[in-house]
């Protein structure tokens, strides 16, 4: 009776490797290891990059202090715009390379509102929800124009948003008459500093209430489900009921909605706007996050952490970069160098190949036992 | 008379994994004839062409063309029009935004000027010779759909092609451009080209070929003088049922008595699409199975698409149980309980890389609303019934659906429709490609859901089949309905004869 001993062993390792498979074959892994790369690198060259301290900050509050507060807080809009780039992503398998200069539009709308069109003001003209608001509707609107190119009239996602992309800026500029409207309100910076009393930036709070949304709206809506169908097969898609071209047209309003809540965080950072540089290159930012997340830019199936999870990945690199005194002229570079590292890494081919060389080991192993 | 011939194929064989393309295979085109090739879908046509052109490597026989010694070596479609092989594809290859001349030129010029002059006096030369109503200078796509053909026959001609091999060339023309391309295929007939027709339209094989030959199964069946074969022949030869045997075979399992008074499930009047179809008039009744039935591109299809919404309805009226209805998109007949499975599986059916269990939940899910999704439990008992109930071979019901075999997913779209509980369901082809052990168990299904009290549609491109689910078959040629059979009429004999039409009259 000697099998019987035999096959669990046999079956245990099986499962064991199977595991480790599952673990490298899993989605979310190449933006996880890439995050313990970069933690483990801190660790090793200067581990007091995790210290966090309480300091005052220019208004004599206590508020805490450190690199990872800093990518957390820095990484906010990125992770806002990735989570609707995801979605534009799977529903049309392109990206909306506007979003930089729709987060101009969205924050230049919400100056001018706040500012009640001066170029300065001491107090909010306006309440602070009513001028979102109108920065988000401003954004839909975009966003459904973005949309309809790409749904209703087929135009290749990079193509329709390079409209918006090359205008932006300057409808931006144009809906403050080109000047560059500062706001000293202290409550309209609350939302890009520090709540009074609270010692934990603002946006971070932003940035959770976002993702909670969204994983509600996953939940108890069929939002996961229809991009995805719409994404992987338009046709089948189409003979369940479905409507494409609305489900397209809606992903896009959605991005709208994220791009104008990062532009209100980006210009309460500072009470004030530059047209040409604010959140500049940030597209191509999203863009990346969603692909280090494990998301397919061709389209179809998501999953909404990976891209979060790469945008703060994103957002470690360049505060690391920076931390390094890697001058902020030679950060793309960088950048760059990393980026290739992961998605090569990440592609398929590559992982294939990968999956060939540790089965052979394994092979050999059996053979001699 | 024994014309010289231009192109031998012997013995061609052709394998793909698992299967066998082209199996001794032989094919003789002679000089200045129009040569159909006739066959059902997946009868080798397109893979025969393919390897002539070079597109796919044959894996035996030989290739003999006229004015080469010995076997020709093609590996290349560069190396076939080298050869003097020209092939026009259904699509229109040419780009549209240049000129006629630069058309004809593209990719001949050798070294690294063009002669303009040269190039517009030698289109025009020749689009007058061929009587092709084009100038040179004029932009391809301000030309008519045939005229743009022309000129890519033109430009194949120009080549000094010896065979020219014409792949559905009429299936996006009208009539009248039907007829102005015969007269340029007869003109270059008299020129010495053979030429190579690909088509599902019988009417044309029998006004302008000399010869037919008819693929089945990646076999020969054989070569006939179009004189010796008269149609009905042909539609046998090309289904794979000898006339003899075919008075005898009467559905066994049978449709049933249905009775075919009172009120229809559905009842279209004239109805129309954008896809090219004929108005037609169908009805069904609780309890039946019927079915369309036709050659491919008869436009089977295209009706049920349009009773479906799945195309745009342009004309016509649609009433459910009796009622007047609009049926403008899938939904609307989704929410008539009307289900639909498409007969391209991979491109209308499944989504892919969904689950099986998104995929069967997905057309239930639509209907029940955006801000109403199933819980997981809800979705997993859903899949786990159906995918018990149908027998469904998957690992389990995570697994995406396209790494099902062709008859599990076929399989997974039954079931996402069964789960809406629809009165009455359109099965367009739901048992090609996959194994006769499944194609039997749908068989079945259709008769038990008829005997539940459901209608069903049933659409095959095998004869047997439709036989033994049916009670009553429209009958659909060259996209128009032109017969409907019922009890007695439903019998081999009389379904190919309605099919091939022509000549009974």
């Amino acid at each position: 009776m000697t099998t019987p001993v035999k096959e669990p062993k046999t079956k245990v390792k099986r499962s064991d490797e199977s595991l480790l498979r599952r673990l490298t074959r899993h989605q979310l892994f190449i933006p996880l290891a890439a995050l313990a790369l970069l933690v483990l690198f801190n660790l090793i060259a200067d581990p007091s990059f995790f210290a966090v301290t309480v300091k005052e900050n220019s208004l004599g509050n206590p508020v805490l202090s450190g690199n990872i507060i800093s990518v957390l807080d820095n990484a906010s809009e990125l992770v806002i715009l990735a989570i609707g780039m995801t979605l534009v992503t799977a529903s049309s398998g392109g990206q909306d390379i506007s979003v930089g200069a729709a987060m101009a539009i969205a924050g230049s709308v919400i100056l001018r509102m706040v500012c009640g069109g001066q170029v300065t003001a001491d107090t909010m003209q306006m309440p602070l929800i009513l001028a979102i608001l109108i920065g988000i509707v401003v954004s839909m609107i975009f966003g459904a124009f973005n949309g309809a190119l790409v749904a209703y009239f087929k135009i290749q996602p990079m193509v329709a948003t390079l409209i918006l992309f090359t205008a932006g800026r300057s409808i931006a500029a144009w809906i403050n008459n080109n000047q560059l409207p500062i706001i000293n309100d202290l409550a309209f910076k609350y939302a890009g500093t520090f709540l009074p009393g609270i010692p934990v930036p603002t946006p971070i709070f932003i940035t959770v209430l976002v993702i909670v949304l969204f994983f509600l709206a996953l939940k108890f809506s069929n939002l996961g489900l229809y991009t995805q169908s719409v994404g992987i097969n338009a046709n089948s898609s189409r003979l369940n009921g479905l409507d494409p071209k609305l489900i397209k047209l809606m992903t896009y309003v959605i991005l709208g909605v994220c791009v104008a809540v990062a532009g209100f965080i980006r210009v309460s950072r500072s009470g004030s706007i530059n047209y040409s540089r604010i959140a500049e290159n940030i597209e191509m930012d999203a863009i990346l996050a969603v692909a280090l997340g494990g998301n397919a830019l061709s389209g179809g199936k998501f999953n909404i952490y990976g891209s979060i999870l790469g945008a703060y990945v994103i957002q470690f690199l360049t505060t690391t970069l920076y931390k390094y005194e890697v001058p902020s002229t030679a950060l793309p570079a960088y950048k760059a160098v990393v980026v290739i590292l992961l998605v090569v890494l990440s592609a398929p081919v590559v992982q294939e190949k990968l999956a060939s060389i540790r089965k052979a080991p394994a092979k050999a192993a059996k053979e001699v036992s | 008379m024994q014309k010289e011939a231009v192109l031998e194929m012997r013995g061609i064989c052709k394998y793909f994994p698992g299967v066998r393309a082209l199996q001794d295979v032989d094919f003789t085109l002679r000089e200045g004839e129009i040569h159909a090739l006739m066959g059902e879908n997946g009868a080798g046509k397109s893979t025969l062409i393919k390897v002539l052109t070079g597109v796919y490597p044959k894996d035996g026989g030989e290739v003999h063309i006229k004015g080469v010694k010995g076997a020709a070596v093609i590996r290349s479609p560069q190396d076939a029009q080298n050869a003097g092989i020209s092939t026009v594809y259904q699509e229109i290859t040419l780009c549209p935004n240049l000129t006629v001349a630069e058309n004809m030129y593209i990719g001949r010029t050798k070294g690294a000027g063009a002669n303009w002059k040269a190039m517009n006096s030698g289109a025009a030369k020749i689009l007058e010779s061929l009587g092709i109503p084009a100038s040179p200078k004029q932009q391809l796509d301000s030309c008519s759909i045939a005229v743009q053909q022309m000129v890519a026959i033109a430009r194949a001609v120009d080549m000094e092609c010896k065979v020219l091999i014409l792949d559905e060339p009429t299936s996006s023309l009208d009539e009248q451009e039907v007829q102005k391309l015969f007269v340029l295929m007869r003109d270059l007939r008299a020129k010495g080209v053979g030429i190579i027709f690909v088509t599902h339209f019988l009417e044309q094989v029998y006004e302008v070929c000399d010869r037919i030959t008819v693929l089945r199964d990646g076999q020969l069946v054989g070569e006939y003088v179009i004189e010796d074969l008269p149609r009905v022949q042909l539609v046998s030869k090309m289904l794979g049922k000898e006339l003899d045997d075919m008075a005898d075979i009467k559905s066994e399992v049978g449709g049933g008595t249905v009775s075919l008074n009172g009120v229809p499930v559905l009842e279209a009047e004239g109805l129309c699409s954008s896809a090219g179809i004929k108005p037609f008039d169908f009805s069904i009744h609780r309890g039946e199975v019927n079915g369309f039935t036709g050659l491919l591109g008869s436009g089977r299809s295209e009706c049920v698409r349009a009773i479906f919404g799945a195309d745009h309805v342009t004309s016509g009226r649609v009433k459910v149980d009796g009622k007047d209805v609009k049926i403008k998109k899938p939904l609307d007949a989704m929410k008539q309980g009307i289900g639909y499975l498409p007969e391209d599986r991979k491109g209308d059916g499944i989504v892919g890389d969904l689950s099986v269990r998104e995929n069967i939940i997905l057309a239930l899910q639509v209907m029940k609303g955006f801000f109403r999704p199933f819980s997981r439990a809800q979705a997993e008992a859903f899949a786990d019934e159906y995918i018990k109930l149908l027998e469904i071979k998957t690992a389990s019901a995570d697994t995406p659906i396209k790494s099902l075999s062709g008859g599990n997913q076929q399989k997974c779209i039954l079931a996402r429709w069964l789960l809406t509980d629809p009165k009455y369901l359109i099965l367009d082809e739901p048992t090609r490609g996959i194994d006769i052990g499944t194609k039997i168990e749908i068989q079945k299904l259709v008769l038990k859901l008829a005997a539940e009290g459901k209608s069903v549609t049933f659409i095959s491109s095998e004869i047997d089949e439709m036989l033994r689910t049916c009670s009553r078959l429209i009958v659909m040629r060259d996209r128009k309905a032109v017969g409907e059979l019922r009890d007695a009429d439903l019998t081999q004999a009389k379904i190919m004869a309605t099919i091939a039409g022509g000549d009974e009259e």
